[in-house]
């Protein structure tokens, strides 16, 4: 078997107990890359340079004796919202094509600590911004499944570089499915954390109240091992969760029985793909072979939660995008005569469709006589949708639902009609308007062999049992081992 | 010409006096090389979190609990959107709807008139940086130095009703300010700064004439002239029969003219809503309860007690309490040597003055307290005249030597005997024929003549007491 291949676990295990040194990772990863690269196109920069440097450091350490972390000498590439000091970061956008930050994401620190090595920034739909990377204004990443068709976003290239093997691993950020939704299109594991469990300082916001950084892996334990390493309270992001430090690899357990799983079955029956349907209702009798219990739950708001996330999600990002003026860094239109039409122009030339789009919508949504009408109902509606789950969550253990009604789709279909492309997400939003983590796993295969997501949604700051359910339903059901052919 | 009533609000911006920004460990310290205090989050580097400094909040609180404001126990703080190139992160992070200080008021005093100012509100906000037009190539750039500095801004009620009232409110504020040790209040170096917003209306007219808004004036006499200079104006306008518009105003104070810069319909629409970076601000009662008893005593009630414990007149207790360095050097000396009046009389008059001329303030000058005292001591002892004391104290404050050690290098003790005293009484009266007939006619002018000559006889030195007793004695003979 190829290192390239391997999991988080197997290639941290493989390094430590010498079997295997960082260098011969590297090649593998990077002469992979050069082989599948060109047709999927996952990156917007490769930091072979760096990333072979710092193995060489670890590489000293870990023959001195050292312990390197729990990571060490793993590659990871990094969604390009996630500021790496002295690596570019672009977030797909014109805007941002030579952003340098002088600055680390506390994520990027924790995994550096960890042992991780940066192999490269991975593309996305500007800001984070979309449901099929194609907002990028950078370079079209291709599903490594169909390279005719969508990786899904807005963590597209996380998930397409994960599902074909060019990264062993991935960090992607959810705001309201971008991770989700691609690891469902790509046959990988996503896995979106409570909000304020994982440090936002230093990814690039566009909604803050929403947004997320999560792992893209190849496995259930591996996203354990990546929530182990970037969880935790940070004093540079107030919104971050002062709890106890766990240890998720402890839920990696093949054991469900007794498990209550609640099913939403009138929150799914709209315009969900018959294959989908069909993959859904199997896995729900895996899991109930397997001794769970399969709950039927109400959740009477949910439905409401696109339109919510629209609302909160634009204010947030017209403010959030603000600082893109064209004054201190970033685009800056050539010609102007004048303050206003430096800050025009440049923010013409610099932001793509569905940037303008969502700043214009926030922009209305705050503006004054509309902020009640908007902003104030949706944050009422989001109460609304908190309470929901928390009802839910008194009669069971963790929620299953599709990550996604459709499965991938081909470049152009739904570019023309964003509202269409808007409801690939009305599984996945909900579960960022109420904060809570969720998990999608490889739940199957439609009949033109494009992968199905199976996603789990637990109550807050409860990673241990969704991860124990969605590690055993990938144990006993093993579509994650299935690569596409690239 | 009808009579018009003038309404008043002021809008105070007071930088805190913390160590660090507002939501960063970034230095406030005034006056350093542009840029180089500043860092990825004060300059709003994409990615990067604001975390509120606790200063702030116990500064404003603090200031709060000052102007008998009811402090929240639950405040949140907002984004105020709007484009501008010294504000980097294109919005300001301030407070809307909930803010920490709410419903205060304090007393003022105009023409021996006291009068209430009701304070709207008080809240935390951060500063925007600062720009700088390069006069030779024509560019503007930008110093980001100041950039989410801490400031508090205190909304009056618009209770006033005349500049007087406004400068004298501005003067309150000023002196709690100091007091409590949280502003350096330098005006001029724009770490105190107001808007003043102002109508007039016809007296007798219940409705409030249209408002107008004059930003950032940072010196008192800028706020007496452009609140002048818009009575002014706006009465000129009425008088014309014109309409005055709600519009944001700059005053040039060197013109002594005030101009619109924009009008309400060119306002910005701010698009307030809550800061989704930072949690509400929630305080305890004991927490607001431990800085209410952590308060020093504020100006008003150290006032009352100079008029109390020291018997001052109202006027000097009034002009010693206005600034806490004054006071507590007052106060200091007073310990010293036991003389509270002529301590005041000392800092109101020439110290004062000295002080004004030099620019300095009274713990910046070379007479420590103890030194001030002393020479009090040797007035009251009779060791120098008042007269000499003042020639001593001139060289005290250039020299910053003691009073003793000038009295004695330059000869200065006065000369109380009797018969030495006597002596030059003589000489003078018998060289000043003229002057003693006057006296006897009754032109009491002579008396002082006389004196005068005793002592410019004793280069000053002869004690005054003693020289009127001993003329009086040969006159009245």
């Amino acid at each position: 078997m190829e290192l390239y291949s391997l999991t988080v676990s197997e290639i941290a295990r493989k390094i430590k107990e010498k079997e295997i040194t960082i260098k011969e990772v590297l090649d593998s990863v990077y002469n992979r890359i050069e082989n599948v690269e060109e047709k999927v196109s996952a990156y917007v920069t490769l930091t072979k340079e760096q990333a072979y440097n710092r193995a060489t450091k670890l590489q000293e350490r870990l023959d001195n004796g050292e312990d390197i972390g729990i990571m060490g000498g793993v590659p990871i590439a990094i969604k390009d919202n996630i500021c790496t000091n002295g690596i570019k970061t672009t977030c797909s956008s014109k805007m941002l094509e030579n952003f340098v930050p002088f600055y680390d994401a506390t994520v990027i620190e924790k995994l550096e600590n960890a042992g991780a090595i940066i192999i490269g920034k991975t593309n996305m739909d500007e800001f984070a911004m979309g449901s099929s990377t194609e907002n990028s204004a950078i370079k079209k990443t291709k599903n490594p499944w169909d390279l005719e068709r969508v990786p899904g976003g807005s963590s597209g290239g996380s998930a397409a570089a994960v599902a074909c093997d060019i990264a062993p691993c991935a960090l992607g950020t959810d705001t309201g499915g971008s991770i989700r939704q691609p690891a469902s299109f790509c046959n990988v594991v996503g896995l979106k954390p409570t909000y304020g469990l994982v440090s936002r300082y230093g990814v690039v916001a566009y909604a803050s109240s929403l947004d997320q950084v999560g792992p893209l892996t190849k496995s259930v334990e591996d996203a354990a091992i990546l929530l182990n390493v970037i969880a935790g309270k940070d004093e540079k992001d107030t919104t971050s969760a002062d709890i106890p430090k766990k240890d998720y690899l402890k839920s990696i357990k093949d054991d469900i029985k007794g498990k209550k799983i609640g099913v939403p079955t009138e929150f799914i029956s709209d315009g969900i793909n018959e294959d989908v349907k069909k993959a859904y209702e199997e896995n729900l009798n895996t899991l109930k072979e397997l001794g769970a219990e399969i709950i039927e739950i109400k959740l009477d708001y949910a439905k409401y939660s696109l339109p919510t996330y629209y609302i909160i999600a634009t204010a947030e990002a017209s403010s959030n995008l603000g600082r893109y003026d064209g004054i201190r860094y970033g685009h800056r239109a050539k010609d102007f005569s004048s303050l206003d039409e430096l800050y025009v122009k440049s923010r013409t030339e610099g932001f793509g469709d569905e940037v303008k789009r969502r700043i214009m919508l926030g922009t209305y949504v705050l503006s004054s006589g509309y902020y009640d009408a908007y902003y104030k109902r949706g944050q009422k509606v989001r109460t609304l949708i908190i309470d929901d789950f928390k009802k839910a969550f008194e009669k069971c253990d963790v929620i299953a639902i599709p990550t996604t009604p459709n499965t991938s789709f081909k470049f152009g279909e739904k570019t023309s009609n964003p509202l269409e492309m808007y409801l690939e997400d009305i599984y996945t939003v909900p579960v960022n308007i109420a904060g809570l983590p969720g998990i999608s796993v490889p739940g199957g295969f439609d009949k033109n062999g494009m992968p199905i997501g199976m996603q789990f949604i637990s109550k807050a700051f409860d990673e241990e049992n969704l991860l124990q359910v969605a590690y055993t339903f990938e144990k006993n059901t093993g579509f994650n081992m299935k690569k596409p052919n690239v | 010409m009808k009579d018009y009533e003038v309404i008043i609000g002021l809008e105070v911006h007071a930088e805190l006096s913390t160590n660090t920004k507002i939501y960063c460990n970034c230095t406030t310290e005034f006056g350093a090389d542009p840029n180089t205090h500043c860092c990825p989050i004060c300059t709003g580097m994409p990615g990067t979190l604001p975390v509120l400094n606790k200063k702030v909040v116990e500064y404003a609180v603090k200031m709060g609990l000052a102007t008998n404001c009811k402090i929240a126990n639950f405040s949140k703080q907002d984004r105020k959107n709007y484009y501008y190139p010294d504000l980097p992160k294109a919005y300001q992070i301030s407070q809307y709807d909930l803010p920490l200080c709410e419903n205060g008021h304090i007393d003022i005093e105009v023409d021996g008139k006291k009068k209430t100012i009701g304070i709207t509100r008080i809240h935390i906000e951060e500063d925007a940086g600062k720009l700088i037009h390069d006069a030779y190539t024509g560019d503007t750039l930008v110093d980001m130095n100041r950039c989410s500095v801490p400031l508090i801004e205190i909304v009056s009620e618009p209770d006033m009703r005349s500049a007087k009232e406004a400068v004298e409110y501005m003067q309150a504020l000023k002196s709690i300010l100091e007091y409590l040790d949280i502003c350096d209040c330098k005006m001029q170096e724009g770490s105190l700064r107001c808007d003043v917003n102002l109508s007039v209306r016809p007296v007798g007219q219940k409705e409030f004439g249209t408002r107008t808004e004059t930003k950032n004036l940072n010196s008192f006499k800028a706020i007496q002239n452009s609140i002048e200079f818009e009575i002014k104006r706006q009465i000129e306008v009425l008088e014309n029969g014109g309409t005055i518009y709600q519009e944001t105003r700059r005053f040039d104070d060197a013109k002594g003219e005030g101009y619109a810069m924009r009008t309400k319909e060119e306002a910005n629409d701010y698009r307030y809503f809550p800061e989704p970076d930072l949690a509400p601000i929630v305080l305890s009662d004991e927490y607001i309860n431990s800085i209410k008893e952590s308060l020093p005593e504020l100006p008003n009630v150290k006032k009352e007690r100079y008029l109390k414990e020291y018997n001052l007149s109202l006027y000097d207790a009034n002009i010693l309490t206005m600034s806490i360095k004054t006071a507590n050097y007052f106060e200091n000396v007073v310990k010293k040597c036991n003389n509270p009046k002529m301590v005041a009389n000392w800092i109101m008059g020439d110290f004062a003055r000295l002080l004004n001329e030099n620019d300095i303030s009274i713990d910046e000058s070379k007479i420590s307290e103890e030194n001030l005292a002393n020479l009090i001591d040797l007035i009251d002892k009779g060791t120098i005249s008042s007269k000499i004391a003042k020639t001593v104290f001139e060289e005290m404050f250039n020299t910053g030597k003691e009073a003793k050690q000038i009295v004695e290098e330059k000869g200065l003790v006065q000369i109380s005997d009797e018969g030495a005293i006597k002596e030059i009484v003589e000489k003078v009266v018998e060289n000043n024929p003229q002057s003693i007939i006057d006296y006897k006619a009754g032109r009491d002018r002579a008396l002082g003549f006389l004196v005068g000559q005793v002592m410019k006889e004793s280069k000053g030195k002869a004690n005054p007491g003693l020289v009127n007793k001993l003329l009086l004695e040969i006159l009245n003979k």
